[in-house]
C-alpha cells in the first residue's frame, strides 16, 4: 500500500514531532510511506479567509505532489476536509478528483482502511481529547452532539487501544476551540475567550494532557496553556499512538 | 431600534470581553438553552427524519414561492382577510402607518415580529407620532431600555434579573432593588394589561402562513399575541414572503421542531390560528419582500430563506455566546443573520461572515437544515471579490499564496526562522500582534520535518 504523507505547513514548521509520529506509526502498521518533498499547503488559510481564488497555485502543487498514490494520509482534519471539499485544478481535474476521494485524516485512515484493532503503544496519563470541528462536522471522524444518532469517535476508539491511558469526560464534548484560522487574530477577543473556556473544562475535569487529530486547535490551546503557566501539556493523537509502540 | 454604529464585529465583541463575568454568564445561560434544545430533540427517535422533511417542504415552497403567494392571498382574501404587498421596509412602514391614519388611531400594541425589527417601524412609527408598546415580555424590557434585542426568541438574554428590576423601578414603579423574576412579570403583566384594553390597534408577526387555507399561525408562550389581537379593531400581520408552507398538515412538522430547537419546549404554549375577522374588526396581511427575491435568486444563499426563526444556531453559536448579540448590528444576529445580512448591505455587513470559526454547530442544530457554515464561508468569497476587504489583507493574501505555491520560496522561508510565517500573524512575537495578546507562540523547532526527512533518508541511504 503505498501512502503518501501529507503533512500541513504549520506542522512541518512548527510541530515535526507530530509529523514524525505519524510517519513511523504507519510504517510500523505496514504502509509503503513517500514523503512528496515538494508539498507546501493546502490553501485553506488564503480560502477560509475569503481567497479562495488565489489557491490556484496551491492546489496545483498539491496534486503535481499527490497524484498517483493508493492514499494520501494527514494529520489534520481541517487540512483533510480542506482538499477534500475544494481541491480543484485547471487541465488536471481528474487527478484532483482523485486525490479528493483518496485522502485520509490520520485516525480514519487507521480505523477505516487499515482497520487498526491493537496496538502496543503505551500512555499513563489522563486525557482530555479535543476534536477539532473540521474533523469532527467536516469529516464526521466522531459523532455531534447535536445530531440524535448513535455515538461513535474514531480517535477515542484508537486511544482506547493505548495501555495506561485514561481519557477524561468534558463538560461540553464538542464546543469549539476558536482557532479558526485567521479568526484567531480577526476575532483576537472572542477567539482567545473561547479557548480559555476549552482549556478550563479539560482541566477543571483532570486532564495532564490534550490531544486532538488537529494541531492548529493544540496550537492555539497550547497558547493559553503556557500563558497561564499551566503544567498541561498539549499532544497530537499521533505521538501518542506512537508512543513506545 | 439599531443603535446606529460605525464598530464591527471584532471591536463590538472585544467591548463585550471586557466584563469577563459577565461573558461567562452569557455564555452559560444560552449553553443551558442549547442543553434543553439537546434533551428535547433526543426524546423524538424521528428528530432527523423531522428536520429532513421540513427541509424538503421549504425547497419545495421556495421553488414554487410566487404559486404559493398567490394561493395564499386568493384564500386569505376570501376569508375576509385584507393583503397588502410590501416590495421594501419603507413600503411595510407607510403600509402599517397609512392603516392606522385611516382610522385615527396613535396607540398600537406590537407582538412577535422580528420583521418590524428588520424594517425599524417603532422608529418610523415615533416619527409619525404613533406611540407603540411591545407587549412581549423580553421585547417590552429592551424597549423601555431603548436598545434592540440581542435575540431572536430571547430578547434581552443579555441583561440580568437585577437590571430587568432597575429598568422596572426607573420606567414602571416596581420597588428599588426589586429583582425576583415572579415580582417583575407580574409588574410587566399589570402594566401591560392595562395596554391591550386600552389599544385598537395590533400589530403581529406570522410564523407560519398556510397556503391552502390563506390562515396564519402565531406561536407564543405568554398569550399577549392573542390578547392584542382578540381586544384590537384592527390585526395588523406583518410577515415576510418565505413564511409560507404549502398545507395546513405541514404544521405537524414545523410546530414540533420550531419550539424544541428554540427553547427546548415540546411546543409554544400558544400556537393561535387565525384565518378571518371577527365581525367589526378587520385582520390586514402585509407580505414583505425587502431583498428576500435578490436572496432567492442568489442560488448560494437562496436556502437561508428556509429559516423559521427558532434561534437555536445563536445558542450552540461559540462566536454569538461569548460576544452577545448586540455586536452583530443587526436585527438577526448570530450565524443566520451573518448569512442574511450580507444581502441586504454587503458593504455594511462585510464583518460579519468572518465573525465565526466555521465550526458547523449552527448547521447542525438548524431544524430546517440551512447549510450555514457553508454559507458563511462562501459570502467571504463573495465579499473580497466585491472589494470589501481590507487592502492590507489582501497584500499580506497575495504574498501568502505566492509564498506557498513555490516550494523553494516556502522552503527558503522556513530555513531563516521559520519566516515562512511572516504573513501569518501568530509566528511573529511582538505586542502589535494580537495572538501574543493572550497566547504565547508555538516555539520554532531546530528542524522542519522536511529538514529533519531530507536527513533520514540520507542516512538510510548512506
Amino acid at each position: 500500500m503505498r501512502v503518501a504523507l501529507f503533512v500541513p505547513c504549520y506542522v512541518d514548521q512548527f510541530y515535526p514531532k507530530a509529523a514524525i509520529a505519524t510517519l513511523e506509526l504507519l510504517e510500523k502498521l505496514g504502509c509503503e510511506v513517500h514523503y512528496p518533498k515538494n508539498q507546501t499547503c493546502c490553501g485553506q488559510p488564503m480560502a477560509n479567509s475569503g481567497y479562495e481564488h488565489l489557491t490556484g497555485g496551491c492546489n496545483n502543487l498539491f496534486v503535481d505532489n499527490f497524484s498517483g498514490y493508493d492514499y494520501v494520509v494527514c494529520p489534520s482534519g481541517s487540512c483533510t476536509l480542506h482538499i477534500k471539499e475544494h481541491l480543484h485544478a485547471d487541465g488536471k481535474e481528474d487527478q484532483a478528483t482523485e486525490i479528493r476521494k483518496k485522502v485520509y485524516e490520520l485516525t480514519e485512515f487507521l480505523v477505516d482502511i487499515l482497520r487498526v484493532k491493537q496496538l502496543s503503544a503505551s500512555f499513563p496519563y489522563k486525557v482530555g481529547l479535543h476534536h477539532s470541528c473540521h474533523g469532527l462536522r467536516g469529516l464526521r471522524i466522531a459523532q455531534m452532539s447535536e445530531l440524535v444518532a448513535e455515538p461513535f469517535s474514531k480517535p477515542a476508539q484508537l486511544l482506547d487501544l493505548v495501555n495506561g491511558l485514561e481519557l477524561v469526560p468534558l463538560s461540553r464534548q464538542d464546543d469549539c476551540c476558536g482557532f479558526g484560522g485567521t479568526f484567531c487574530v480577526v476575532e483576537e477577543a472572542v477567539s482567545a475567550k473561547m479557548g480559555k473556556d476549552r482549556v478550563a473544562d479539560h482541566i477543571s475535569h483532570g486532564a495532564q494532557y490534550i490531544t486532538s487529530a488537529d494541531l492548529s486547535c493544540l496550537m492555539h490551546l497550547e497558547g493559553i496553556l503556557r500563558r497561564q503557566n499551566s503544567d498541561v501539556k498539549v499532544i497530537h493523537v499521533a505521538e501518542i499512538l506512537n508512543n513506545s509502540l | 431600534m439599531s443603535t446606529a454604529t460605525t464598530k464591527d464585529h471584532p471591536h463590538l465583541a472585544a467591548e463585550f470581553n471586557r466584563d469577563e463575568p459577565r461573558v461567562n454568564w452569557h455564555d452559560e445561560t444560552l449553553w443551558w438553552v442549547r442543553a434543553k434544545r439537546d434533551i428535547a430533540a433526543h426524546k423524538l427517535p424521528e428528530w432527523e427524519l423531522l428536520r429532513e422533511t421540513a427541509s424538503q417542504i421549504k425547497f419545495n415552497v421556495l421553488s414554487n414561492l410566487s404559486t404559493y403567494l398567490e394561493q395564499f392571498e386568493a384564500n386569505a382574501t376570501k376569508n375576509g382577510i385584507i393583503v397588502h404587498w410590501a416590495a421594501d421596509a419603507t413600503e411595510h412602514n407607510q403600509i402599517v402607518h397609512g392603516l392606522l391614519e385611516q382610522k385615527g388611531i396613535t396607540k398600537m400594541v406590537k407582538s412577535k415580529s422580528m420583521l418590524t425589527e428588520e424594517c425599524h417601524l417603532n422608529e418610523y412609527l415615533k416619527e409619525q407620532g404613533i406611540d407603540v408598546i411591545d407587549s412581549d415580555l423580553g421585547e417590552r424590557i429592551v424597549q423601555l431600555a431603548n436598545e434592540p434585542p440581542s435575540h431572536i426568541v430571547l430578547p434581552c438574554i443579555h441583561k440580568k434579573k437585577e437590571e430587568i428590576g432597575d429598568i422596572f423601578h426607573e420606567h414602571l414603579g416596581s420597588a428599588k432593588g426589586e429583582s425576583d423574576p415572579k415580582i417583575l412579570t407580574e409588574t410587566a403583566r399589570q402594566h401591560l394589561r392595562e395596554v391591550f384594553l386600552t389599544r385598537r390597534a395590533a400589530l403581529t408577526g406570522v410564523n407560519f402562513a398556510v397556503a391552502e387555507t390563506g390562515e396564519f399561525v402565531i406561536c407564543t408562550n405568554e398569550g399577549n399575541a392573542d390578547m392584542g389581537a382578540h381586544l384590537a379593531e384592527i390585526h395588523i400581520a406583518s410577515m415576510g414572503i418565505e413564511k409560507l408552507i404549502p398545507e395546513r398538515k405541514h404544521l405537524g412538522v414545523f410546530l414540533r421542531l420550531l419550539t424544541r430547537s428554540a427553547t427546548g419546549q415540546p411546543i409554544t404554549t400558544y400556537s393561535s390560528h387565525f384565518s378571518k375577522p371577527q365581525e367589526g374588526t378587520e385582520i390586514h396581511i402585509v407580505i414583505v419582500d425587502n431583498g428576500r427575491s435578490i436572496q432567492l435568486g442568489r442560488e448560494e444563499f437562496r436556502n437561508s430563506l428556509k429559516c423559521i426563526r427558532c434561534g437555536a444556531c445563536m445558542n450552540t453559536c461559540p462566536v454569538y455566546r461569548k460576544s452577545g448579540g448586540h455586536s452583530y448590528h443587526t436585527a438577526v444576529a448570530g450565524p443566520i443573520g451573518s448569512i442574511l445580512a450580507p444581502n441586504l448591505d454587503m458593504k455594511k455587513y462585510a464583518d460579519l461572515p468572518f465573525a465565526s470559526t466555521l465550526c458547523g454547530s449552527c448547521s447542525n442544530v438548524c431544524p430546517v437544515k440551512i447549510d450555514i457554515h457553508d454559507q458563511l464561508y462562501k459570502w467571504r468569497q463573495v465579499i473580497v471579490k466585491e472589494g470589501y476587504s481590507p487592502k492590507a489583507k489582501t497584500m499580506a493574501m497575495k504574498a501568502m499564496a505566492l509564498t506557498l505555491a513555490s516550494p523553494t520560496l516556502y522552503r527558503m522561508g522556513g530555513k531563516t526562522g521559520r519566516l515562512v510565517f511572516k504573513y501569518v500573524p501568530f509566528a511573529v512575537n511582538n505586542k502589535l500582534n494580537p495572538w501574543y495578546n493572550q497566547r504565547e507562540m508555538p516555539k520554532a523547532p531546530d528542524e522542519s520535518f522536511g529538514e529533519w526527512y531530507a536527513k533520514r533518508k540520507g542516512a538510510k541511504n548512506s
